[in-house]
């Protein structure tokens, strides 16, 4: 028993967590689509998913953490989620197919047939309404809202945590200072979404659920979903606790848990271990951030044209410059989480560029 | 002559026909046009819509879970502020009397499981739509009112997340608003802010003046922060939530119903 706890607070290490979430994301969604896109997939997923979450509340840590009453929406999410990203493949694969035979998608047919609202969409809707209503009493009466002790400014809890839907950002700021993972990231999010409809030029999967028509923007999206945001804020929720430690989720919340700081910037990397400089970091911060600055616009701005010009060359072809260069920004900026992430793992970097005197810092 | 029931007596009476003033839509075709056109709540829907847009696996109802939601919070939100006073001295006593005091005393309740509910079928609501492309022509700009009003659901939330002034809500809203803090150009520990008092010879950008500073009313989160976001939650942005939800809908409906396969 010991070595199976042992074992799943080793796997939902962040980097480990992180890896696996993408392994199985790139695995359900190319390779063993279409067996995923099955039923029997479905049950199998949810019910390993109850078995594993009743077992884990055998453990005293785990069923405080679950229990929480805010936690437990993220817990009903979940199962949402798998569900409404199951269902929607499910449809896409056999839309895929019948588009790939050259036959009409699912539905194709009535969306020329119209009827009536009344009473075809107004009783669905009432029923909806009903049975959200009952969920919403029943979760009432079980379950208590949080309430702590009364305010005290004076004492700060540890750990403290930014509402439930917000972790996903706070957990960035792991990788990133608050003001990028705090204000440029999220107005990039609203922003990016804003101006997806405008950046998006395919015609085709308006009004159908499908895969093969759109890849290059439901994996994007779906990745951006569902690893860059519901992990973060699993992980952030679950498998965070004092001073922002990880602990895996059968292990004590113990606040006394010493994590070792050896990250360590680009800059430092560059003079003290390089060798340059005699050993020593330049006064200025011009000199001592140059390589730094440099691959930053270099990422950011010779980025997107080389992209244009070599892997992404034939996206620049079908949408134009202005649209091209847009999507490509946006997409950089977001797959810099990622690598952040990755070179925090590998070789504790800290920051590439690392100018505290004036709050800049990526 | 067979004497008539009761329920044909009230639909026969003068004060029922002044309520519906046609039959009842099971009757016939005309009836079903008329009760959406006559009723302004239901006339939010078009008359007729296509079939393949009334199926629950096709659209799963979200928009709709999320409005009925809205209302769910409005009306025990309303309810709530009866009983509560946003200051630093009275706002958690508040809280503990709704739930030891007042009869049936699970409002809170099903306001709190309410908003996070909203939060998620929010999010699935425009996975959806995404997922099924509605976002693209003509419906590009509706799209963008909804990513606006999934921005003001989570600052209704956020801001609501206060008001029980527990631990659990000043630690929440200060850790979430301490980001505001390294705004570029309008935070005090921001890139930019330096460089910009500098620029302008005085301090212009300090913690008594930042972003952070407008989000709490103060440097900390207090009980001007209360009362602010008290206001926001209750008036503010329901207020402009509810405009944008018009736009909403009207769209939905100007830019060809729910979407389908053309």
């Amino acid at each position: 028993m010991g070595f199976i706890t042992d074992l799943i607070n080793y796997l939902c290490r962040p980097a480990i967590l992180f890896t696996l979430s993408c392994v199985a994301f790139y695995l359900g969604l190319f390779p063993y689509r279409e067996k995923l896109a099955k039923k029997s997939s479905l049950y199998t997923i949810l019910v390993s998913m109850a078995v594993f979450i009743l077992i884990s509340m055998l453990n005293p840590t785990f069923r405080d953490v679950v229990t929480k009453p805010d936690n437990v929406p993220i817990v009903l999410m979940l199962f949402l989620l798998t569900f409404f990203c199951w269902l929607p493949l499910n449809k896409a694969v056999k839309n895929d197919k019948l588009i790939e035979e050259g036959k009409d998608v699912e539905n194709k047919q009535e969306a020329k047939e119209l009827v009536f609202t009344w009473p075809d969409l107004i009783f669905s809707e009432f029923i909806c309404a009903i049975v959200v209503w009952s969920v919403l009493l029943i979760w009432a009466i079980t379950i208590r809202a949080p309430l702590e002790e009364p305010a005290n400014p004076v004492e700060t809890p540890n750990p403290s945590k930014a509402p439930w839907y917000f972790l996903g950002l706070q957990e960035m700021l792991v990788y990133y200072d608050p003001w990028l993972a705090g204000v440029v990231f999220p107005t990039l999010i609203i922003v990016g979404l804003i101006v997806l409809p405008y950046i998006d030029v395919n015609p085709k999967g308006n009004g159908y659920y499908c895969f093969k028509d759109r890849k290059f923007a439901i994996t994007t999206y779906l990745f951006g979903f569902l690893i860059l945001w519901v992990v973060l804020i699993v992980l952030g929720t679950f498998l965070r606790g004092p001073n922002w430690n990880f602990y895996g989720p059968y292990e004590v919340w113990d606040l006394h848990k010493l994590e070792v700081l050896r990250n360590v910037n680009l800059s430092e990397y560059i003079f003290r271990f390089g060798g340059l400089n005699g050993g020593k970091l330049p006064d200025f911060w011009l000199f001592r951030e140059l390589v730094g600055i440099i691959l930053v616009i270099g990422y950011m701005f010779a980025g997107p044209v080389i992209l244009g010009k070599t892997v992404m060359k034939s996206f620049l072809e079908k949408m134009g410059k202005p649209r091209f260069y847009i999507m490509v920004v946006i997409l950089l900026l977001m797959a810099s989480l990622p690598i952040k992430m990755i070179l925090r793992w590998t070789i504790n970097l800290k920051y590439i560029v690392a100018i505290p005197e004036y709050f800049f810092n990526i | 002559m067979a004497k008539p029931t009761i329920f044909e007596t009230i639909k026969e009476s003068q004060a029922w026909k002044s309520i519906f003033r046609h039959g009842a839509p099971s009757a016939n075709a005309r009836n079903r046009v008329l009760v959406v056109l006559m009723n302004v709540f239901l006339h939010l829907h078009p008359i007729r819509m296509k079939k393949s847009g009334v199926r629950m696996s096709f659209t799963w109802c979200m928009g709709g879970i999320t409005f009925f939601l809205f209302l769910v919070e409005t009306i025990t939100g309303v309810l709530l502020m009866f009983y509560y006073r946003p200051t630093a001295e009275y706002a958690y006593y508040d809280i503990i009397a709704l739930r030891e005091h007042v009869p049936i005393g699970i409002m809170r309740e099903i306001h709190r499981w309410g908003a996070h509910s909203m939060v998620i079928s929010v999010w699935l609501h425009m996975f959806r739509v995404f997922l099924t492309g509605s976002y693209k022509p003509p419906r590009e700009f509706n799209w963008g009112i909804g990513v606006v009003l999934l921005v003001l659901t989570l600052l209704l939330s956020f801001t609501g997340y206060l008001l029980p002034w527990d631990q659990l809500a000043i630690w929440a809203i200060t850790v979430g608003s301490n980001m505001a803090r390294a705004t570029p150009f309008a935070g005090n520990e921001g890139p930019g802010a330096a460089l910009l008092n500098s620029l302008l010879g005085f301090e212009a950008i300090n913690a008594g003046s930042d972003a952070r500073f407008a989000l709490l009313a103060g440097r900390l989160v207090g009980e001007a922060t209360l009362l602010r976001f008290y206001v926001l939650h209750c008036i503010f942005i329901p207020l402009v939530a509810s405009v944008l939800m018009a736009v909403h809908f009207w769209r939905v409906r100007k830019d060809g119903g729910i979407s389908g396969p053309l």
